[in-house]
């Protein structure tokens, strides 16, 4: 079974900055779940903007292959078109833009780039509403202005929603948890966990062993200085929890 | 809901590098002789076979018109325009006004259904997908250079006791309103270009709205500028008797052509006790190349009258078009309770230049205005905001809103608010909030990682910007202006 994504020896800098990403490896077979924990700094939202294509950053070496293509050359929605997407560790705001409009123009932007047919409105505001219920959306949230004044944790659930709509074939939850109560992390982690599937994958990064009870991986990894320092199961989540990060710091150093 | 994602189907189904609108009509024209003089004043009030009052009242123009000097004020700049190497007046040749759409030249009816604005009564503006039977009726007043070639459900709007016809024709047949009202807003001393244009314009549209009447349709003229070389100076007067209410759209194009064009127009609104007038503007007239070469200079004065109680005046105008725009739609809040409003989306790219706002003056007590202006800088482009709030010494309880947001798209381009307040009641309420902001690259990433192209996700936070605005105007216009919008940030970033 050919890897969903292999991150091979991968380098980046800020342009014209600091080396962030050090010689990053990484394969993910369809269907797992990875988690990454790593020290504050370490570079774990660099990995995933490197990933999905932000600009600013500079690959000094190395190569990404997602999905029998190489990630590094596309742009960004067409990276998003070919099934990534990234759950933001601090979702954006865009004032004048309904929820409702923009997911409509996100589904059909990448129906179009892969040639397939288009959602229809009832189609899509019917689709949506259902996602919505199992998230705790109301149709009040659906009509205001994308992000603008959503709580935190309102925010991580209009993600997931962004996410199960796309239904995208890996996804990165960059601190997903952070800022929900418990029951909007048991929301979250639900919303989640539907969309686990043989052919899906996801890369989970958190702090928390707690997400990864709710959410749980197959492979942990120690995320430290720029690239991947350590690889156990789920159970090292929480030895790191019990032990920190020193020991791991010394090995990258 | 979809709205945002017409405009995103809109702006991919066009080729948006290019004006849509620029292409030439070959049709032979009569002008009057080249430059400015008192014959050429008596040649154009000749052709329209004006009374003698009126050649006066444009002499008279012309005498102050030379006095006067070009304002320097506003922050646009552009080579010194020669007037005397303009033409003043240009019609297609053997023009006779038309008394039906029958016998309307054909190569101008084509002109017009290029541009989406089908002459035919039983249509609407292009674009607009709305099933049959609940499309909104449009009046239109077809303007092509120096003459009004077209006007369409004259019948209809007779019956309702509306009169919409070029100010030429209302000259002729309703010579006492027309003397009683044209003038009354915008006087001959108002400013330079206004001066100029009661000297020398040449037609535009006439409209009363009699007492208690709710015009049965949008009314709208459209402008275009064919011939080379000529300036367009057009006259507008609306006026709503007592409890009337008209909603009146306004549209403008004009080919691209290497020189620059002078357009100079006159708007007057006049609005009586408890009557309202809504005034739109899609102003798209050609912009110039990327270098800055062509385009309209586009300098009108607007102005409405809130003469009678309980009136309210308001503008609505989207301005994506022109290489220079230098134009304040203004009203005066005369009677006591009047209203005024002016919404705003002023865009520049290239190198276009915008000095664009409006005066609210409060005149009587318990006045109320609001502003709402959003800008949007591209390219290498300059927009300015300038706006005047004033409360005279009798508007006891005078209160405006205003808010002027600018956004920057690119490094290169400028935004700038020159607010003016002036409060001599001590009971006005001003208030006045403005921001300026950078198109983020972060939210454009964002939409971008949703999915969304580079231009596409310009096009849906612009339009996300200027939503408060486009929401002001008329259903089949917002449509169309959104679709502009996208156009004229075709090629800002990246
Ligand atoms: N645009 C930038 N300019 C300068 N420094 C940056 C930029 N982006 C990231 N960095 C730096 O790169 C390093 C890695 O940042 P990153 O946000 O990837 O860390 P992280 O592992 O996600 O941390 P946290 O756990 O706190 O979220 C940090 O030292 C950060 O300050
Ligand atoms: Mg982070």
């Amino acid at each position: 079974m050919a890897p969903l994504l292999e991150i091979k020896d991968l380098h980046a800098e800020i342009a014209g900055g600091r080396k962030i990403i050090n010689g990053m490896n990484l394969t993910i077979n369809p269907g797992e779940v990875h988690a990454i924990m790593g020290p504050n700094g370490a570079g774990k939202s660099t990995l995933s903007y490197v990933l999905s294509g932000k600009p600013g950053y500079e690959i000094t070496g190395g190569e990404v292959i997602f999905r029998g293509v190489n990630l590094l050359d596309l742009s960004p929605d067409e990276r998003a078109a070919h099934g990534l997407f990234l759950c933001f560790q601090y979702p954006l705001e865009i004032p004048g833009v309904s929820n409702m409009a923009f997911l409509h123009t996100a589904v059909n932007s990448q129906r179009k780039k892969r040639g397939e047919v288009e959602l229809t409105s009832p189609e899509l505001v019917r689709k949506v509403r259902e996602l919505g219920k199992t998230l705790g959306i109301d149709a009040d949230m659906l009509k205001r202005p994308v992000n603008v004044g959503f709580s935190g944790g309102e925010k991580k659930r209009n993600e997931t929603l962004q996410m199960m709509l796309l239904e995208p074939y890996f996804c990165v939850l960059d601190e997903a948890d952070s800022g929900l109560d418990i029951d909007a992390l048991k929301v979250v982690s639900n919303g989640v966990n539907a969309l686990r599937s043989p052919e899906r994958s996801m890369l989970v990064i958190t702090h928390y062993q707690r997400l990864l009870d709710y959410i749980v991986p197959d492979v942990v990894h120690v995320f430290n200085a720029g690239r991947i320092v350590h690889t156990g199961g789920k159970e090292l989540a929480l030895e790191l929890e019990a032990t920190g990060y020193a020991q791991y710091q010394s090995e990258a150093a | 809901m979809a709205a945002v994602q017409d405009t995103v189907e809109q702006v991919r189904s066009i080729d948006v590098d290019q004006y849509k609108y620029g292409f030439e009509t070959n049709i032979e024209s009569e002008k009057a002789p080249k430059g400015l003089s008192e014959e050429v004043i008596r040649f154009i009030s000749t052709k329209k076979e004006e009374p003698e009052w009126m050649l006066q009242w444009r002499l008279d123009a012309y005498a102050r018109w030379l006095t006067m000097q070009e304002p320097e004020w506003a922050r646009v700049s552009y080579p010194q325009i020669d007037f005397q190497d303009l033409y003043y007046y240009s019609q297609p040749k053997k023009f006779k006004a038309p008394k039906s759409l029958d016998e309307v030249d054909p190569e101008i009816l084509k002109t017009y259904e290029k541009l989406g604005i089908p002459l035919r009564e039983q249509v609407i503006l292009a674009g607009v997908e709305i099933p049959e039977g609940e499309r909104p009726k449009i009046a239109v007043d077809a303007v092509f250079d120096s003459v009004s070639v077209a006007t369409t459900f004259k019948e209809e709007l007779k019956a309702a006791g509306v009169i919409f016809m070029p100010i030429s024709e209302a000259l002729r047949e309703h010579p006492d309103l027309v003397k009683q009202y044209l003038g009354s807003v915008v006087p001959a001393t108002d400013n330079y270009y206004a001066t100029l244009n009661q000297a020398v314009f040449s037609d535009g549209s006439f409209v009363y709205i009699p007492p208690g009447v709710r015009c049965p349709m949008e009314l709208s003229t459209y402008f275009r500028i064919n011939e080379k070389n000529t300036g367009q100076f057009e006259r507008t007067l609306i006026i709503a008797d007592k409890g009337s209410y008209v909603s009146y759209l306004e549209g403008c194009t004009a080919p691209m052509r290497d020189e620059n064009q002078l357009h100079a127009a006159v708007v007057e609104l006049v609005a009586l006790d408890d009557a309202e007038i809504k005034y739109s503007t899609v102003q798209n007239w050609y912009p110039g190349d990327a270098e800055g070469k062509g385009g309209i200079y586009n300098f009108v004065t607007k102005r409405g009258d809130c003469r009678g109680r309980n009136s309210k005046i308001s503008w609505t105008q989207v301005e994506t078009g022109s290489a220079i725009t230098w134009k304040y739609p203004s009203c005066v809040l005369r009677g006591e309770g009047s209203s005024g409003e002016f919404y705003s989306i002023a865009i520049s790219n290239g190198r276009q230049q915008v000095d664009s706002g409006t005066k609210m003056i409060h005149l009587g007590k318990n006045t109320t205005s609001r502003i709402i202006s959003k800008g949007i800088s591209a390219g290498k482009s300059n927009n300015t905001y300038r706006g005047l709030v004033s409360a005279h010494r009798k508007a006891a309880g005078a209160r405006n809103f205003t808010n002027c947001d600018s956004l920057l798209i690119g490094d290169l381009c400028g935004a700038h608010t020159v607010p003016y307040i002036e409060a001599k009641n001590p009971t006005a309420q001003f208030e006045h909030e403005a921001t300026t902001s950078k198109i983020s690259e972060d939210m454009l990433f964002y939409c971008m990682q949703r999915g969304l192209s580079q231009e596409d996700a310009v096009a849906l936070v612009v339009n996300g910007f200027v939503r408060d605005v486009l929401q002001q105007l008329p259903m089949e216009f917002a449509v169309e202006a959104q679709k502009l919008i996208s156009i004229s940030l075709e090629g800002s970033v990246g």
